[in-house]
């Protein structure tokens, strides 16, 4: 048996939920990635955040990978430590803009300057959904939410604007309506030997349901904010990706992509072949009297 | 002039003087020649100036305080002299920078030594430090040669150096009289046996290293930086790695991250980044991921003392978390088992799967001393027991330990933070967490296996010290046995969980004497609730117990136990 059913575990996203798309996008990713590679499900290892996104580790259907299910706002961390000490697996992140943006957000930029190999998907709903609808970094200015009785009076960040600034070496933008689309970005982005987020809009039909803004409605003569990137878009340039950022909306594609940056798994390689170990004996030989 | 059994030098200035690698060299060279050694080391945070101290106790015998009165005091400023020449016994010797002028009513010897002057001639203003090693040479009647011996060997092919620092300690001795020596030594009696001169922190690191610690991931924290750089200098190789992390958090999850990957992983830190840890501890004990972590205590709460020392982390290392959990903690309290709590430690945390905390403590991590080298082939490592079999196996199942499935092979599970079922995924239901919470308590079982010291153990009284308080007590002890008291001896390192036969020991006493640095006497506290009559002798200064204080206060509390003894009977 390979493939788990759990008769006990209950939980499940609400109806509609961009999450369930999320999931999809995630487990075909990490399939096509292993069968181009031909390796057991085992090298995979999905680091889940604390809120509704994070329950995606326990929602994989079909053959399972391993999953860690820590702490809130330290899946970056506990990644770190898990491709820090086995560069051999593959790790990816599921997190959302609460666990990820608010109380995380100091683990994104030590990642970023280190180059660490692992991809993180971020699952933005802008509304902490699990503790029942409070604002979250990208909660837009004014919302009224039940921790903003009298509307939210911070900004929201631009978290792509935040990845291009810190030195994220992959960004790209999806849409969890998009399955087929998102699977293709976060396979590039576990691809890619280096930081890499992406970064999703998937609504809360429960608390924040955007679909309608992402999507537009032509009847009522609103707009869609998703836009997909033109082909001419050069993924290298950060100057061209920051224009796609400025546009605003939600971008759908890879926005900015530095291939040419050691990755840390490159640099610890590095070292390893220059320095040489020593046994505990000789480092005790080094104080010996 | 007398002959002496042991000699305390103290040297008191400011940080940069060279204050702090005087008491270093001191000891060294004396090791170096057969004697017993160790230094202590007090200094400011900041990184020049500020009142520095450090002493060096050098004996014909094993020893491990930081020793009672001072024989000779070098103290390079006004402030220094002020601030420590009480502390000088009767008869003992002040050397002076000429920049000093002496209290004319001070009892005690004071001689003033030019050392920059003296330097300046030798070529080599930064032999200084010689110059006063000259002159220690000839107070304590020490051979000037074991001095050369340790710089020649020290700058072995930098004959320059060599040169001028010979020179500097022949002007030191020879700015001094023969009437000046205040003491003899005499000969050393080298030991039998094989020796490292090391610091408690480096003792720690090669201990981890045995033990086969193959991820180190740290924050600089006073005391416990000199970890961390030990270790990204020396760990590294196939699966090896050692890096600096971006805070406590950052650090404790790593390693988190790489226990579950498999791998033996450790950090180390103090207070301020324990505390920081403590939501991370507690993620390791629920998901049950072997880590180490080490807690070098200073002054606390908050920022506290970062470098005065205190054993005020005890009930943090056993509870850094909320919620049910009891973390396993084993306390150095020497250098030598600085080394061996390491290797136990992970021993542990691979046998039980789950965190294992160390406790060290400033006075020892900055300690210097003479030890027996650590017997590697006699000190056994340990490695978690890995599942090997197929698919489909439910990590969470049993009620208790089980084997550990590692990324890459069979046995795929969620590890997880919230209460889980024996697959590992999200649970409310009490049944679940009833299961796991006696399995994680029940595993602790399996570390009962620590081993204690118990002395003339028909005594109805008993000492207790922990971690860095054991030397002094020991010798506080050594006297109250020579002068005719009848009291007991018990000590181990393994705090949580104790020896069970050694707790049943300590109930069996009419009372128990625990010396500990803190105010609330954390440990006589968690002994009483434990059935023991525990008592605390307390002390929060930010330096070690005494030796000769504590042996009185023990007497006082001993006169005090007998007396209610005879009441009660």
């Amino acid at each position: 048996m390979t493939d788990k059913k759990n008769p006990e575990y209950d939980f499940t996203w609400c109806p509609g939920c961009g999450d369930f798309g999320v999931r999809r996008a995630v487990e075909v990713a990490m399939r096509d990635w292993n069968i181009e590679r031909e390796i057991p499900m085992s090298h995979n290892v999905v680091v889940a955040g604390i809120g509704c996104s994070g329950n995606l580790v326990h929602l994989l259907e079909g053959e399972q990978p391993y999953g860690f299910h820590g702490i809130h706002g330290r899946s970056l961390p506990i990644a770190l430590g898990v491709k820090m000490a086995r560069e051999d697996l593959n790790v990816l992140v599921v997190a959302g803009d609460g666990d990820f943006l608010s109380i995380g957000m100091e683990h994104i930029a030590p990642q970023a300057a280190r180059n660490l190999n692992v991809c993180a998907v971020v699952m933005d709903n802008g509304v902490y959904g699990l503790t029942k609808g409070q604002s979250s970094p990208t909660t837009i200015e004014e919302t009224v939410t039940s921790s903003t009785p009298y509307g939210k009076m911070e900004a929201p960040i631009n978290p792509l604007e935040l990845y291009l600034t810190l030195g994220v070496t992959y960004i790209a933008s999806g849409y969890s309506s998009k399955p087929r689309d998102l699977a293709g970005l976060i396979k590039r982005g576990m691809e890619h030997d280096g930081f890499s987020i992406v970064h999703v809009a998937s609504p809360c039909t429960t608390y924040n349901d955007t679909y309608e803004v992402l999507k537009g409605n032509k009847a009522k003569g609103i707009e869609g904010t998703a836009w997909e990137l033109p082909d001419d878009h050069d993924p290298s340039s950060r100057s061209a990706a920051r224009g796609v950022i400025e546009q605003g909306g939600v971008p759908l594609g890879v926005v900015y992509q530095d291939a040419e940056r050691p990755s840390l798994d490159r640099r610890i390689a590095g070292v390893r072949e220059r320095v040489k170990p020593k046994s505990p004996d000789a480092l005790l030989d080094a104080f010996a009297l | 002039m007398a002959s002496q059994t042991e000699i305390v030098v103290r040297f008191a200035g400011e940080g940069g003087q060279g204050v702090v690698t005087a008491a270093e060299m001191l000891a060294r060279a004396a090791t170096g020649v057969g004697f017993h050694a160790l230094t202590f080391a007090t200094f400011p945070s900041q990184i020049l100036g500020g009142p520095t101290w450090t002493q060096a106790r050098i004996a014909r015998a094993p020893i491990q305080s930081p020793g009672d009165s001072v024989d000779i005091l070098v103290a390079f400023n006004d402030e220094a002299y002020n601030e420590h020449r009480s502390e000088v016994r009767d008869g003992g010797v002040i050397l002076l920078d000429p920049s000093v002028t002496p209290d004319p009513g001070d009892g005690h010897r004071c001689i003033s030594v030019p050392f920059d002057e003296l330097a300046k001639q030798t070529g080599e203003s930064r032999a200084a430090n010689m110059v006063v090693m000259g002159g220690l040479s000839k107070l304590i009647n020490m051979p000037v040669t074991y001095f050369k011996e340790f710089v020649a060997s020290r700058f072995a092919g930098r004959d320059k150096v060599v040169e001028a620092n010979h020179m500097a300690l022949d002007l030191g001795l020879a700015h001094l009289s023969e009437e000046d020596a205040i003491s003899d030594l005499g000969e050393p009696d080298p030991p039998d046996y094989d020796q490292v001169f090391i610091k408690g922190n480096e003792a720690l690191s090669v201990g981890a290293m045995h033990a086969g610690i193959e991820f180190y991931f740290g924050y600089p924290i006073s005391p416990a930086t000199p970890v961390l750089v030990y270790m990204e200098r020396n760990l590294v190789g196939p699966g090896k790695f050692a890096y600096q992390a971006s805070s406590e958090i950052e650090a404790v999850t790593g390693i988190i991250g790489a226990g579950f990957a498999g791998r033996k992983a450790m950090t180390a830190t103090s207070g301020p980044g324990f505390t920081l840890m403590g939501e991370g501890l507690g993620l390791a004990w629920m998901a049950e991921i072997p880590c180490v972590v080490v807690d070098v205590q200073r002054g606390g709460p908050a920022t506290g003392l970062p470098t005065k020392t205190e054993q005020s982390d005890l009930l943090a290392a056993i509870s850094p978390a909320h919620g049910d959990s009891s973390l396993p903690v084993i306390a150095a309290g020497t250098v030598e088992e600085c080394f061996y709590a390491a290797v136990h430690a992970f021993n542990w945390a691979e046998r039980y799967q789950g965190p294992v905390i160390v406790l060290s403590e400033h006075s020892l991590a900055e300690r210097a001393q003479n030890i027996p080298r650590p017997d590697l082939a006699a000190t056994p490592v340990e490695s978690r027991d890995v599942y090997r079999g197929d698919n489909g196996y439910l990590r969470y199942e049993s009620g208790d330990l089980s084997p550990f499935p590692v990324p890459g092979g069979a046995g795929a599970y969620v590890a997880n933070g919230s209460e889980h079922d024996a697959y590992g995924d999200t649970t409310h239901l009490a049944k679940h967490h009833v299961h796991l919470t006696e399995r994680r308590f029940g595993k602790l079982r399996l570390l009962e296996d620590g081993t204690y010291e118990s002395e003339n153990a028909g005594a109805p009284v008993a000492i207790l010290p922990w971690g860095g308080s054991k030397g002094s007590a020991r010798e506080a002890y050594d006297r109250l046995r020579e002068e005719g008291e009848d009291v007991g001896w018990l000590y181990t390192i393994f705090l949580n969980p104790m020896p069970p036969a050694m707790l049943d020991e300590l109930r069996a006493k009419d009372l128990v004497i625990v010396p500990e640095l803190n105010y609330q006497g954390q440990l006589a506290g968690l002994l009483r609730a434990q059935g023991v009559r525990a008592e605390a002798i307390t002390q929060y200064t930010g330096l070690p117990f005494k030796p000769s204080e504590l042996s009185e206060r023990i007497k006082a509390r001993l006169a005090g136990a007998g007396a209610r003894q005879a009441v009660t009977a």
